[in-house]
């Protein structure tokens, strides 16, 4: 007789959990624990958001939506793009809903993915892009990002990844876990050099309202040449606090966005039809909040960089989403002895730099999506650690 | 700009150290000193106080909220009755308002016999004012931006999460 994990599919069976999950495990045994360890905001969604949700659900707006999303809020989603990285989509046929970009990251890989098809993946980056490439029956290549380039990608790694197998360049930027953006010159230099190539870029941008400092967000698609061969993906999670309603969305060439729409179709049917009544509010209205979560990150990320440099640490000036990732190397432990130790020596949590990535190793990602108080309070008992270790 | 982000730092947290206010806007604490003492020398920071939910605290008091209608004085407009009033211990705030009424005074007191002496015999009648119309506040939700009764929320999230 076949035991029960003998039915499942031979790539799930061998595809290894989250290493941020087993890392989870650990610390959520442990009392008393101050983390700086979550990759979601820390402030309630904001309540007009809410309210709006509420009086949906009054209103008894409990039905499916269509399965590309309401089309108010993709006529507001195309707004938003086109005031936000200056690039027009059409609203009936270019944008998609999705159940957080989650979704939109599995359906770009499966709407373009033929067996043996190669994706560059810069890492340290996201858990989700190689097993979703996986799972589409792709094979991911990965671009390990270095330190010293601040964790940007660049051409000349670019060009050592391409094969004539590949379809589709990731680009995760603003970054989790680095910090990392890339700014117009840094897009530029990959646009001109994609220019003539047969490659995809999925462009994943849920990080793009938190970038710190003069220039805003710029979006790959935004380039000339670059919007026909680009899925931009987005969502309400990070700009907005709201991770746990869980929507996104996909913006791109209407070939592309019908064909992840049809599974979309088959798979999800719509996105949560409270979640996007909510968004239309968010989208639309709300601008004033994110520029207020915005400020308060930068004030934080500046107080959690001080602190690690005042303690011996190389920070680099990251400048997007909410997280420094700071290089251990100095203490001589890897990243996991290090997150290990400090976990069980000073009850503080943060994400070793190798879960995320190879080259993240010798770097641990610290969220400031916490008080200052809190923060500074983690800072402490990091600063005591590293004092001990280094002697 | 940076006066600005002083201020609403402080004004969420006065107690605040100057040397986070620094790293926090990515100043110098020079800097930052000097920005708070010209606020100070032009009373764009009039003072440092405290915000309390009295209601919780061991203590008697009433306030309420006094809408008080006028006669303008010929060249003084409002501001010579509106000295006339905010010099009273018992006032503590004066507002010039559009609307149904001209003044808007918040008034404390032990109790309201104590708030009601104080509106028949010293506010009401100053000769200017021709009518009050007294309200008492009977509970407060939330007052200069902050839920007094909100209790610190846990913390929900996971501890570590991707």
């Amino acid at each position: 007789m076949k035991k029960a994990e003998d039915y499942i599919n031979k790539k799930v069976l061998n595809m290894p959990f989250s290493g941020i999950r087993k890392f989870f495990d650990v610390a959520n045994e442990l009392e008393g624990v101050i983390s700086l360890g979550v990759g979601e905001p820390d402030f309630d969604t904001p309540w007009p958001i809410r309210e709006k949700a509420i009086y949906s659900l009054e209103k008894g707006k409990t039905n499916y939506t269509s399965n590309a999303g309401l089309l108010e809020l993709r006529g507001e989603i195309a707004n938003y793009l086109d005031r936000t990285i200056h690039v027009v989509y059409d609203p009936a046929k270019e944008v998609l809903v999705t159940v957080g970009a989650s979704e939109g990251i599995d359906l770009s890989f499966r709407a373009l993915v033929e067996p043996g098809d190669e994706v560059i993946i810069p890492e340290p980056s996201f858990v989700c892009y190689k097993p979703c490439v996986e799972m589409a029956g792709g094979i991911p290549v990965v671009l390990e990002t270095k330190a010293e380039n601040e964790f940007k990608v660049t051409v000349e790694e670019i060009e050592e990844k391409i094969t004539d197998k590949t379809k589709i360049l990731l680009l995760p930027y603003p970054n989790n876990p680095t910090g990392a953006i890339l700014d117009r010159e840094d897009l530029k230099k990959i646009a001109d050099f994609l220019k003539d190539k047969d490659i995809i870029v999925v462009s994943d941008e849920i990080y793009s309202e938190l970038t710190y400092g003069e220039n805003k967000h710029v979006s790959i698609a935004s380039f000339e040449g670059m919007r026909e061969k680009t899925i931009v993906l987005n969502g309400f999670s990070k700009s907005y606090a709201m991770t746990g309603w869980r929507l996104g969305y996909a913006a791109g060439p209407e070939a592309i966005i019908s064909a992840m729409m049809k599974i979309h179709q088959y798979c999800i049917m719509c996105a949560p039809t409270t979640s996007q009544q909510a968004a239309v509010e968010a989208i639309k209205n709300c601008d004033k909040y994110v520029d207020k979560m915005r400020k308060e990150y930068d004030m934080r990320r500046r107080v959690m960089r001080k602190g690690f440099l005042d303690m011996g640490l190389e920070c680099f000036d990251a400048k997007g989403a909410f997280y420094l990732f700071p290089s251990i190397k100095s203490t001589g432990l890897s990243s996991d002895e290090f997150c290990e130790r400090l976990l069980f020596e000073e009850r503080v949590a943060v994400v070793p730099g190798s879960a995320l990535g190879k080259s993240g190793e010798g770097h641990i990602r610290c969220s400031y999506a916490y008080s200052i108080e809190e923060i500074k309070q983690a800072l402490e008992k990091i600063a005591v650690f590293v004092k001990k270790i280094k002697g | 700009m940076l006066k600005n982000d002083i201020l609403e730092i402080l004004e969420n947290n006065s107690r605040i150290k100057i040397n986070d206010v620094a790293t926090m806007l990515g100043k110098s604490e020079e800097e930052v000193n000097v920005a708070i003492a010209e606020l100070e020398a032009d009373n764009v920071i009039c003072g440092y106080s405290t915000l309390i939910n009295w209601d919780k605290a061991d203590k008697q008091y009433v306030s309420a909220m006094v809408e008080v209608k006028v006669t303008p004085q010929r060249e003084q407009g409002f501001e010579k009755i509106a000295e006339r009033i905010y010099k009273f211990d018992e006032v503590k705030a004066v507002y010039l308002m559009s609307g149904g009424f001209d003044l808007l005074v918040m008034v404390d007191g032990k109790d309201i016999k104590e708030i009601a002496y104080f509106i028949s015999s010293k506010l009401s009648p100053i000769d200017a004012i021709l009518s009050t119309s007294t309200h008492f506040v009977l509970k407060k939700y939330k007052d200069h931006g902050v839920i007094v009764e909100k209790n610190k929320k846990d913390d929900e999230r996971m501890i570590v999460s991707p």
